[in-house]
């Protein structure tokens, strides 16, 4: 009973750090490239501009979320098993989230870079 | 790709594994906390902790790295760099401190270095194939920014 519980923390927990994820990246995107924000108008230009983007408020809220979930998840199950298999699954969903809400290309090459850094981070956590 | 933004990946792979790190060390000198209302000044305190302080300044450094990495490059180009940090510190537990690392620790470094070196010899960014976020040319200045 407890697995069922540990692994339903465990796709909550991935399922919101890819939403978490994806809404940063999308915020970032319209904000613009930072570099040129901070030559044009200094860390103020860029704090402004980053924290007055609504979806960065909705990612980082999704990123809460996703912490508070671990950190029942770890009560319900193995830190071996709960942290290493969140991580991993996110990696996958957010090559597919990246590829459906970001419009990213996530050509053979990313997927199986994708698929690579999940099995490994599984097996260094073994 | 500039040298400046590969600084900034190293920054998010780094600032990241060693700021968990030191939280986890700063945490467990605390023994076990029970969350809950009661027990919230103590889980207030825990920042007062000096292992706990300074993880947490390095989070706050990674979140930085990592939200600037993205305002130039995909979330599938940024997300494997994330992990090279695990890589970082099998190395640096097995050359500096003479750890023991199993093969499967081995394997799975190998893996996700594989899987970083994919990515990082294709490109950071693709275009968007359904515009719906802008392809803004560098340099242009925003109305609300000239205010």
């Amino acid at each position: 009973m407890s697995d069922l519980y540990a692994w339903a923390a465990i796709g909550v927990i991935s399922l919101a750090s890819t939403a978490g994820d994806v809404l940063l990246s999308y915020s970032m995107k319209r904000v613009g490239d930072v570099g040129e924000l901070w030559k044009r108008g200094g860390a103020p230009a860029v704090a402004g501009r980053v924290l007055t983007t609504p979806t960065f408020a909705l990612g980082l809220l999704a990123m809460a979320v996703a912490f508070y979930s671990l950190l029942f998840g770890l009560s319900w199950g193995n830190l071996s098993l709960v942290a290493p298999a969140s991580a991993s699954l996110t990696f996958v969903f957010n090559a597919v989230a990246a590829r459906i809400f970001l419009h990213e290309r996530v050509g053979r090459r990313r997927w199986l870079a994708a698929l690579l850094v999940a099995a490994g981070v599984a097996l260094m956590a073994i | 790709m500039t040298v400046r933004k590969y600084l900034v990946l190293a920054g998010v792979a780094v600032f990241a594994t060693v700021g968990d790190s030191l939280l986890a060390r700063g945490m467990k000198g605390l023994g076990n906390v029970e969350i809950s209302l009661p027990n919230l000044s103590g889980l207030l305190l825990a920042i007062l902790n000096p292992w706990v302080a300074f993880g947490i300044l390095l989070l706050l450094a990674f979140f930085s790295c990592y939200i600037a990495a993205l305002s130039w490059a995909d979330l599938t180009y940024v997300l494997p760099a994330t992990s090279l940090g695990y890589v970082l510190v099998a190395l640096v537990a097995h050359f500096g401190f003479h750890e023991v690392i199993s093969w499967t620790r081995w394997l799975g470094i190998g893996l996700i270095a594989t899987g970083v070196g994919f990515v990082a010899a294709g490109p950071s960014i693709t275009p968007s194939h359904h515009g719906e976020i802008p392809d803004i040319p560098s340099g242009t200045v925003f109305p609300e920014a000239k205010s």
